[in-house]
């Protein structure tokens, strides 16, 4: 691994990710959590998160956390994702493939509305 | 499953349930000696001998208790369908290894899959754990070529940055992809 000049690299990209988080601070904390027990992985939590992962980059989303938990007793809802907006309660959603997850990213992490169809509950 | 990496990010996960420190997850693609093996271990709880030997029955999945559930059966499941075989090695208090091969010619053995997103899965889910991962690649003329990633030295430098700002998250993620596909391009060679 060519670790020593790309380490190097990357305290320039924090310095510049420091920057621009100061100024999107504002936003609020939000906090998406993928299931990520056998069953998650089974029905294919792993390409949810890759889909979680690919939009906060791709949209330069600054403020989200993500995390994973474990299998939560609805295994033939997998794969399922959780979104926590603030101080707002938690919503789960069902079902959520790689295309569903991109739509909550898109319409409830970046803009608020929760995307009804999919949601378990709240 | 469909992927190995995904077997990998299964066994892990129970590695983290175990309130494991320090997890290191190695894939060795051996193409002279016409194996594969991935190997999690960990320095978690662990597990007596008898719970051991009960983590390898399907069956065996009392989900308030679980500390490992379907995943190990499944696995082991994988290998032995592709000449291979899965061994656990742990003790209560002490961590575990979970280790599984596979031929790597054989018709039934699945692909390896996306080792890197099974990675970055991980390192951004739980930042807090000092992770280790290694891909290693032996050609047919015995050589070797390893991909061995450290998380202490990234985290140090990112100090309290979150793994999931996008331009850290971007970056990240280009080192595992780029190291990791720059090694699988020898087993199609």
């Amino acid at each position: 691994m060519p670790a020593i000049k790309s380490l190097e690299e990357l305290k320039r990209v924090r310095e510049e990710a420091l920057q621009k988080k100061q100024m999107k601070a504002a936003a609020g904390n939000v906090q998406v959590i993928v299931a990520m027990g056998t069953c998650g992985i089974a029905a294919g939590a792993r390409d949810t998160m890759k889909s979680v992962l690919s939009f906060i980059e791709t949209k330069n989303l600054s403020g989200v956390t993500v995390t994973q938990t474990g299998c939560i007793g609805m295994c033939e809802q997998e794969p399922i994702l959780q979104v926590v907006i603030g101080e707002d309660a938690k919503v789960v959603y069902g079902k959520v493939n790689a295309e569903v997850a991109e739509q909550i990213m898109r319409q409830h992490v970046q803009n608020g509305m929760p995307v009804k169809d999919y949601v378990l509950s709240i | 499953m469909r992927e190995i990496s995904l077997h990998l990010l299964d066994i892990a996960e129970n590695s983290v349930a175990a309130q494991s420190h320090n997890i290191r997850i190695e894939a060795h693609e051996n193409l002279q000696s016409d194996l594969l093996t991935v190997c999690v271990t960990d320095d978690g709880c662990g597990m007596d001998a008898k719970t051991a030997q009960q983590v390898l029955d399907p069956f065996y999945t009392t989900r308030t208790t679980r500390k490992v559930g379907l995943g190990i059966p499944l696995l082991k499941l994988a290998a032995e369908m592709s000449g291979g075989g899965l061994t656990l090695v742990t003790e209560s208090g002490k961590g575990a290894k979970v280790e599984a091969s596979f031929r790597h010619s054989h018709i039934d053995r699945m692909p390896l899959g996306d080792l890197a997103m099974t990675f970055l899965t991980l390192l951004v889910s739980y930042p807090h754990i000092h992770w280790v991962f290694v891909y290693q690649v032996t050609d047919r003329d015995g050589q070797s070529h390893e991909f061995n990633f450290d998380d202490v030295e990234l985290k140090t430098i990112l100090d309290d940055m979150s793994m999931t700002e996008p331009d850290i998250l971007k970056f990240v993620r280009g080192m595992f992809e780029e190291g990791i596909e720059a090694l699988a391009y020898q087993t199609v060679n």
